[in-house]
């Protein structure tokens, strides 16, 4: 008889990190969280809690509960590993793909469910910012240009649907007018249009 | 590694049969065209005839009747396709009506055909997944070609009231065309009870080869062949002929109808098997669905707080295999429209289960699923955001 688990789709790393979850919340657990992060929506299949303990502006320690797919769970558990000891800085820098790499990579209609994981990161830093009363540098970081023709950076049409200014992808082309040149970015912009409108539940 | 398997995803395809398996071997060595007029060709002919015989007796419709294709989304196309001929032609009758809950070899062709102008309605189902017959009647006019309807879900296994269906259609005048693939070999299907014009099958859900299915039209029914290019099929579908396959789906279809009440009866049993047992296992769940018009093994089953994919694979670790209508495992965002449609809310779309039963399942199999799945979903919930 075949043993399936050969085939996975996941990488072992994935499957590891699925079957043993690090640094998770247990019901009764006192954890005082100096930051708490909250991104997606059950209506979308998947939501996520980051809880933060800061100690000299590095992460001390970490909690999250995720409610989503075996991507999800081990994204963010292999990001509760890999934020632990990091400088509030470096853990505002995390991306979808260091966590996907470290994961040994997603299948690619998996992607999505790994940038959960680094937004609620940094929704609880900037959380704990907030609650600190501190300025927040972190915030404007660096924006890719996702259209070269016209200049639309990932960050523009980040707040833009945030703020729900592009409902639709016709209006975000309105108003940025991606994609009315040469073309090439149309399908990288409505996979991020997508993802956006999924993170922020709009 | 050797590894305990638990196959309970019988609604997505079946094992072949053994004695089919040894059917479709032995078929091979007839080679010869069944076109072909000499001994050779003549051979596979005659093991073709018995097969459309033995389908026509499992369904309750003469041998002529019987088209046999490449499964049943050729099968559904080709209805689709002769009802679009028919309105090219210029047919007083131009509006197809179908339901939200179909297939998607008919949900994604009626969206193909509807971009292209044809005017189609899509009939809603109640939460239980049963078509909504006072809307359905409101949809009927005498301008109606064409109403599609399935026999039984393939995600919740609820049965629609395909006679009362039929009756209505016909009184406008309208042909109708069901999608019988899930209740093959679990419920009588009788073209002639149901009244039914076309009707679909697939061979691979009731322990046939695949690849193989079959569109059973009536004879006085429209009929444009989907494939053109030969007499097969006395014109309705050509290409040579699938010896090997079609004698394996006429051995299915004789088993099938061998002991077909045996057979609802036991799926049926370890279906309620597993349901009651999650229900006293397993706090907070919701059975989608018909409890009384429903496929006998098919189990579709919401666990809120726990995510449909993360549930499959924990129950793939254990050797245990179902299917989800989570949008995770689909791989868009967006979970099962059949759930949707029949009102089942999202977030208990994200975490649904289906487990469907065939003829090789025990209660053992029940046992064994009731032993792993309640401390998965604890885990799981566990975990998950309140």
């Amino acid at each position: 008889m075949t043993n399936f688990m050969s085939q996975w789709v996941y990488t072992p790393v994935v499957k590891d990190h699925f079957m043993n979850p690090r640094n998770t919340w247990k019901e009764g657990e006192d954890f005082q969280a100096d930051g708490v992060g909250d991104v997606g929506s059950l209506a979308c299949g998947d939501q996520m809690q980051i809880m933060i303990q800061v100690k000299d502006d590095k992460i001390a320690d970490l909690r999250w509960l995720t409610y989503g797919c075996a991507s999800a769970i081990a994204s963010t558990s292999m990001m509760s590993e890999m934020a632990i000891g990091l400088t509030l800085k470096e853990a505002y820098n995390l991306t979808p793909a260091m966590i996907t790499d470290a994961l040994g990579g997603l299948p690619e209609h998996k992607f999505h469910c790994s940038v959960l994981g680094d937004k609620a990161l940094r929704a609880a830093i900037d959380d704990y910012l907030e609650k600190q009363g501190r300025d927040n540098p972190f915030k404007k970081h660096v924006a890719k240009v996702i259209c070269e023709c016209k200049s639309v950076t990932d960050v523009q049409i980040e707040d833009l649907v945030k703020s729900g200014q592009a409902k639709t992808l016709d209006q975000l082309q309105e108003i940025t007018e991606y994609g009315t040149v040469c073309g090439k970015c149309k399908e990288a912009v409505s996979d991020l249009f997508d993802e956006f409108k999924h993170i922020y539940n709009v | 590694m050797e590894q305990h398997i638990i196959y309970l995803d019988n609604n997505a395809t079946t094992p072949m049969h053994e004695d089919v398996i040894e059917a479709v071997h032995e078929a091979h060595i007839l080679y010869g065209n069944a076109s072909s007029m000499h001994g050779l060709g003549r051979a596979s002919a005659q093991a073709i005839e018995q097969s459309r015989q033995a389908i026509a007796s499992l369904i309750d419709c003469s041998a002529k009747e019987v088209v046999f294709t490449s499964g049943a989304s050729e099968a559904n196309n080709t209805v689709f396709s002769i009802i679009r001929e028919q309105i090219d032609l210029g047919s007083k009758r131009n509006r197809i009506i179908t339901t939200t809950i179909e297939h998607p070899s008919i949900i994604e062709t009626v969206k193909y055909l509807k971009s292209r102008g044809y005017k189609i309605d899509e009939c809603p189902v109640d939460s239980t997944g049963r078509v909504d017959l006072a809307t359905f009647k409101r949809l009927l006019g005498e301008d109606v070609a064409l109403v599609s309807v399935m026999t039984g879900n393939n995600e919740i296994g609820t049965i629609q009231p395909i006679e009362e269906i039929t009756e209505l259609s016909h009184a406008v005048g309208a042909l109708v065309h069901t999608d019988a693939t899930q209740a093959i070999g679990k419920i009588e299907v009788s073209m002639r009870k149901m009244g039914v014009d076309y009707l679909s099958l697939s061979g691979h859900k009731f322990y046939g080869p695949k690849g193989i299915g079959v569109l059973a039209v009536k004879t006085k029914a429209p009929f444009t062949p989907l494939v053109h290019g030969g007499h097969q099929e006395g014109g309705r579908r050509a290409g040579t002929y699938n010896t090997a396959s079609i004698v394996g789906i006429g051995v299915a279809a004789k088993l099938a109808k061998a002991d077909l009440q045996a057979e609802h009866d036991r799926l049926w049993s370890l279906r309620e098997m597993l349901r009651k047992g999650i229900e006293e296992r397993i706090p907070n769940v919701v059975v989608n669905g018909n409890q009384q018009h429903c496929l006998p093994g098919t189990l579709d089953v919401s666990f809120p707080h726990a995510e449909g994919e993360s549930i499959l694979l924990y129950l793939d670790m254990e050797g245990i295999m179902v299917s989800t209508g989570s949008a995770c495992a689909s791989g868009s965002l967006e979970p099962s429209y059949v759930l949707l449609a029949s009102g089942v809310d999202i977030e208990l779309a994200h975490g649904s289960i289906r487990f469907s039963f065939g003829r090789y399942n025990t209660a053992d199999d029940v046992a064994y699923v009731l032993e792993k799945l309640p401390p998965i979903i604890k885990r799981l919930r566990e975990m998950s955001t309140r």
